[in-house]
């Protein structure tokens, strides 16, 4: 099972704009890349063709995680507005 | 600008600890929360231990919707080829009242919200706060997009990431080697399948976790809590150990392999996949406390870091009720008081310095700083399932004593000067 699979059977409720953004310039110098590997969901990857890092929102399980693996301070996080987002019905 | 008493940031087992406890005061109370409904944003591992907190809100538990009581335990040392497993199966533990329960949060918290909300304490659902108002440095209430709700007193129960007290200057973000990631899947199987293949009768239940080979060396552990008609699966691993680790991992991906290993495979088989969730957890005990109340305003559970890895059991939610009742009780003092000021909430952190919860963070003080050497994960769940094999392994040489076989294998691993020093570093857990 991938875990686009294991995603797709979450409930989400997904706002328009996304609730974290990523300050290209600083990731641009990142070679660890943090959030890649800590991201339980598997939502960061790096855009081969741009080179800037992207992050999928829509499947995010709002741990926070990225933003303190994060330690240039590059991820900008905020909870989803009320009423969006994930949706947990076991939890 | 008009004010109600208690603004509540977070309708989960803190907030709604705190809102049960202030119902029926003479006190105005509401709870926001950023989810559709109590529990939407909710995860836990999860069990819950009653010990600590049954009398704290005595009428409430009775008919709470737990999954199951535990009375076996489980923890399992994985290596490379094999695994060594200590089982406890206690019939103290399956005797009323029963000490802990495997629990699903968002099939809790709703029906506590519901109970919160029958005391007539309002909860408005959809609600993100976005920031607090201050005033001459004191918190006087929180905004919530266009909207403005002023109070005397705000109870920061936003959580692990606690946006609130951030902004309220009590506390940094965390740190990555203060918290750990926390993954899981819910599996449903049927209700008689878990019990055939777990042992189980009616609502007994198993908390079985695993520690060694699975994290490859990462400071962390995996969980299996049989819930009644599912199973809780997952890992936690700090984050500041998926940071360091060389070569570089996936992390989501040790949790599809932990499911492949022969030790898990077999539990689960057959099992449908319903959801899968992830959350932090705050693992920096009382040495990453921030402050916990200044004017106008308190922190409870996860928002004040109030989590604890206790090598053998992960605690949070006991916290979580705990804080949130007792930061009840410093408010209807305050309110007696007629101030709301933080010499008057200082009595909030006396509460909280006399019971069980600052008592056990600092007992387990050194808990953190013990649990990061990563020979407990990459090199003793190995030896002593090396040891175990060779005492039990009969070939065609003559069988060596015991005694021997024992000497040859700790003296490559334990008997060392590493290894005494590891061993005599748990004397401070």
């Amino acid at each position: 099972m991938t875990i686009e699979d294991k995603l797709a059977q979450d409930a989400f409720k997904n706002d328009e704009a996304s609730h974290i953004t990523l300050d290209q310039s600083i990731c641009k110098d990142c070679r660890e890349r943090f959030c890649i590997y800590s991201c339980p969901a598997h939502l960061y990857s790096l855009n081969e063709e741009t080179g800037q890092m992207q992050v999928e929102f829509a499947g995010c399980l709002e741990c926070g995680t990225c933003m303190i693996a994060c330690i240039y301070g590059s991820v900008n996080w905020n909870y989803p507005r009320g009423g969006f987002g994930v949706q947990y019905r076991y939890g | 600008m008009e004010k109600i008493d208690v603004v509540i940031v977070g309708g989960g087992f803190a907030g709604l600890s705190c809102a049960y406890a202030l119902a029926g005061e003479d006190l105005t109370v509401l709870v926001l929360e950023r989810g559709d409904f109590s529990g939407s944003k909710n995860v836990t591992g999860g069990r819950i231990y009653l010990g600590p907190i049954r009398d704290l809100l005595p009428d409430l538990w009775e008919e709470a919707p737990f999954e199951r009581h535990v009375t076996k335990e489980a923890l399992t040392l994985m290596a490379e080829g094999s695994s060594t497993t200590l089982q406890l199966s206690s019939q103290k533990m399956n005797q009323r009242p029963y000490p802990s329960y495997t629990i699903l949060r968002s099939r809790f918290d709703r029906w506590f919200a519901d109970k919160v909300m029958g005391k007539g304490v309002y909860i408005v659902p959809e609600k993100r706060v976005d920031d607090l108002m201050l005033e001459d440095g004191r918190v006087v209430g929180v905004k919530t997009g266009e909207e403005e709700i002023g109070a005397e007193v705000v109870v920061a129960a936003d959580g692990i990431l606690s946006f609130c007290a951030e902004k309220a200057g009590l506390r940094k973000p965390f740190e990555p080697q203060q918290v750990a990631v926390g993954f899981k899947e819910v599996i449903q199987l049927p209700r008689g399948t878990i019990e055939d293949r777990f042992g189980l009768s009616g609502e007994e239940g198993m908390a079985h976790l695993f520690v060694g080979a699975l994290t490859k060396g990462m400071m962390g552990g995996g969980f299996l809590y049989t819930n009644l008609d599912s199973i809780s699966l997952g890992m936690v691993i700090g984050i500041d150990a998926i940071n360091q680790r060389e070569p570089r991992e996936e992390v989501y991906q040790l949790l599809d392999e932990f499911k492949q290993s022969p030790e898990v495979k077999k539990l689960i088989e057959g099992g449908t996949l319903v959801e899968y969730s992830a959350h932090l957890i705050p693992e920096g005990g009382i040495n990453a406390m921030p402050k916990l109340y200044a004017d106008g305003i308190l922190v409870v559970g996860d928002a004040a870091g109030f989590g604890l890895n206790m090598l053998i059991t992960v605690r949070g939610m006991e916290y979580a009720v705990a804080s949130g009742v007792m930061a009840a009780e410093a408010i209807k003092d305050a309110k007696k008081k007629g101030e709301f000021s933080v010499r008057s909430l200082a009595h909030y952190e006396d509460l909280l310095r006399n019971s069980f919860l600052l008592k056990e963070l600092e007992t387990f003080r050194h808990a953190l700083s013990i649990l990061k050497n990563p020979r407990w994960f990459n090199h003793y769940p190995q030896v002593i399932c090396d040891l175990y094999e060779k005492l039990m392994w009969v070939d065609e040489n003559p069988k060596p004593r015991l005694s021997s076989t024992a000497y040859g294998e700790l003296r490559k691993s334990i008997l060392t000067l590493q290894g005494m020093k590891d061993i005599l570093s748990l004397r401070r857990i």
